[in-house]
């Protein structure tokens, strides 16, 4: 089985956020970057258990990003993936990413396409319905199971307050939620090995720009906490209910 | 030109998120001069009581199973094209983020998840979502004539808007489904977290799974849903679907009682958005202060039982 696994790259979850050119761009400097944890955690590791359950296929992990992305796209190598393409473009919308990665599915004859269910820089979880709609495949969303059963597979779905659990036939498009598997840490030999993995770089397609961000700005902070008397709850309750009216 | 929403009901029932989007619908329907129609699974009954939250037009199918986002992004879509809709509008949860990206590529749309606000059309078509984990707010200018978005909840206020409308049936017998749905569970008795407009969570700080009595007090009182951090969740002294905040679930509740919890950047990311937040902490230095609206300092051990008790009280009165 072809197992097709979207890595991006994301700011670390600790990373300051601040922009530049007026407030119309991110501003890198000092950023440090990561792979996607829902991408890194849960999809890539699943689809390379499941490969290692099957005995057979193969994990290839695919990119869309400038060379500084390689870093990232090595450590998927490390972990597991037995190959690796970029595309060199510059991942400026879902619309962009999901085009570009449908197209390489196409053609390259891919069974399962995994991804995290959102990256944790845009926390859009719109590519995973893009690419499925994009290859005209089903679209199992906030995966936290999967059993294969010959072409077969079991998934859970979280949705608001339960699960779904449901059977589909490959291909499909699955997004990833925790639960999906255990995270793996790269080894030694894992890290020597991704060094002589394939990295393949190919061109972008061109995609029209539906939507883009004009700018960016940052939330008005709190005006500051009310510190009250641990011995008077009372006040408390007041406040909830009269000055921040939520009880 | 006109709007459509598409009002998903569990058992001929409306969550909240459901009626905001009907609301967010008939918004910009009137501030275009265009017209809003509003598609959904329920009887005809049950649909029309969307007139209430703005629905003009109301196209119900009864179906209780909404599993399979490649049908229903067929069902929806076209419908969008016999009714000349230019906008979709979709709840933001796992069914609406999972529809609008395929919608989007059917439609050739611009797309925008988690829109917190009405769209600005006084330069183009402009709607803000919230980024990096509420870090950022990102002004997107949807460019192409078609769009989709998706409505994070509590954002705009639900208010009744109209009458009743007669639903008109919607034939979706010739669409087949391409997933079989095996199974559906869903956690019975309290509000899920993800919907819950007070919420009671509690950290480290608790010291270990037997104290948690004191916090399910308090929540049964206020009548609030418990949630809690990644390490009490790592470490199985809660459930894993109570983990609120950047890898758990983010949400957005009227209040938000965080107790024992220090208030990682992580968790933050998850939390932030609530409306009122409340941190008890008996380290004066805790992170979490920085973002509460209401601080006690002081052991929380003493102090939730009272606050609990000043609840009682106040539900009494």
């Amino acid at each position: 089985m072809n197992l097709l696994v979207c890595i991006s790259k994301t700011p670390e979850t600790t990373a300051k956020i601040a922009f530049k050119e007026n407030d119309t761009q991110f501003d890198t400097d000092g950023v440090q970057f990561i792979m996607n944890p829902y991408d890194e955690w849960y999809a890539l590791v699943r689809a390379i258990e499941l490969k290692e359950q099957l005995g057979t296929g193969k994990v290839i992990a695919i990119n869309v990003g400038p060379p500084s992305n390689d870093i990232v796209i090595r450590k998927a190598l490390a972990i597991g993936a037995d190959e690796a393409v970029r595309v060199n473009g510059e991942e400026k919308s879902a619309t962009f990413v999901s085009k570009q990665i449908a197209n390489y599915a196409k053609e390259n004859n891919i069974d399962i396409v995994f991804l995290g269910k959102e990256t944790i820089d845009y926390n859009g979880s719109l590519v995973g319905g893009m690419i499925s709609e994009l290859l005209d495949v089903p679209f199992l969303s906030y995966a936290s199971n999967l059993e294969m059963e010959g072409d077969t597979a079991t998934v859970t779905c979280d949705i608001e307050g339960g699960e779904e659990i449901l059977k589909v036939k490959t291909p499909f498009v699955i997004s990833a939620a925790k639960g999906l598997a255990e995270q793996r840490i790269p080894n030694m030999r894992g890290i020597m090995m991704a060094k002589r993995k394939p990295l393949v770089v190919i061109d972008p397609v061109e995609v029209t720009e539906n939507e883009a961000i004009a700018s960016y700005s940052i939330p008005d902070s709190k005006s500051g906490v009310k510190l009250l008397d641990p011995e008077n709850m009372d006040e408390l309750v007041r406040l909830l209910h009269e000055e921040a009216k939520v009880i | 030109m006109s709007v459509l929403v598409f009002a998903e009901a569990i058992n001929n029932k409306y969550k909240k998120s459901s009626l905001e989007v009907v609301n967010y619908g008939a918004k910009l329907a009137s501030s275009q001069g265009s017209n809003v129609i509003v598609l959904t699974n329920a009887s005809a009954d049950a649909a029309a009581e969307l007139g209430k939250y703005g629905a003009q037009k109301v196209l119900n199918f009864e179906s209780d199973s909404l599993h399979d986002n490649k049908m229903l992004s067929q069902i929806i879509s076209d419908v969008a094209n016999s009714h000349n809709a230019d906008t979709v509008i979709l709840s933001d949860n796992s069914k609406g983020k999972s529809l609008a990206g395929r919608i989007a590529i059917k439609l050739d749309a611009a797309a925008v998840s988690s829109a917190t606000t009405l769209p600005n059309l006084e330069d183009g078509f402009v709607v803000q979502k919230s980024l990096f984990s509420g870090k950022a707010i990102g002004h997107y200018q949807m460019k192409a004539s078609k769009k989709v978005i998706t409505v994070a909840g509590n954002s705009i206020g639900l208010e009744e808007m109209g009458q009743p409308v007669a639903a008109e049936a919607f034939d979706a017998s010739a669409y087949n489904a391409t997933v079989e749905m095996v199974e559906t569970k869903r956690v019975e008795g309290t509000v899920p977290l993800p919907e819950a407009e007070l919420v009671v969570s509690a950290g480290r700080g608790m010291k270990g799974p037997e104290n948690w009595g004191i916090i399910e007090d308090l929540a049964k009182t206020l009548g609030a849903t418990t949630a809690c951090s990644r390490p009490v969740a790592d470490t199985g002294w809660r459930p894993h679907h109570e983990h609120v905040g950047q890898t758990g679930i983010a949400i957005k509740p009227n209040l938000y009682i965080a107790i024992g919890i220090s208030g990682a950047i992580q968790h933050l990311a998850g939390v932030n958005h609530s409306k009122t937040i409340v941190v008890i902490n008996k380290d004066p230095e805790a992170p979490f202060f920085k973002a509460a609206d209401y601080g006690i300092v002081a052991d929380l051990f003493d102090v939730v039982p009272r606050l609990t008790e000043a609840l009682q009280k106040f539900k009494a009165s």
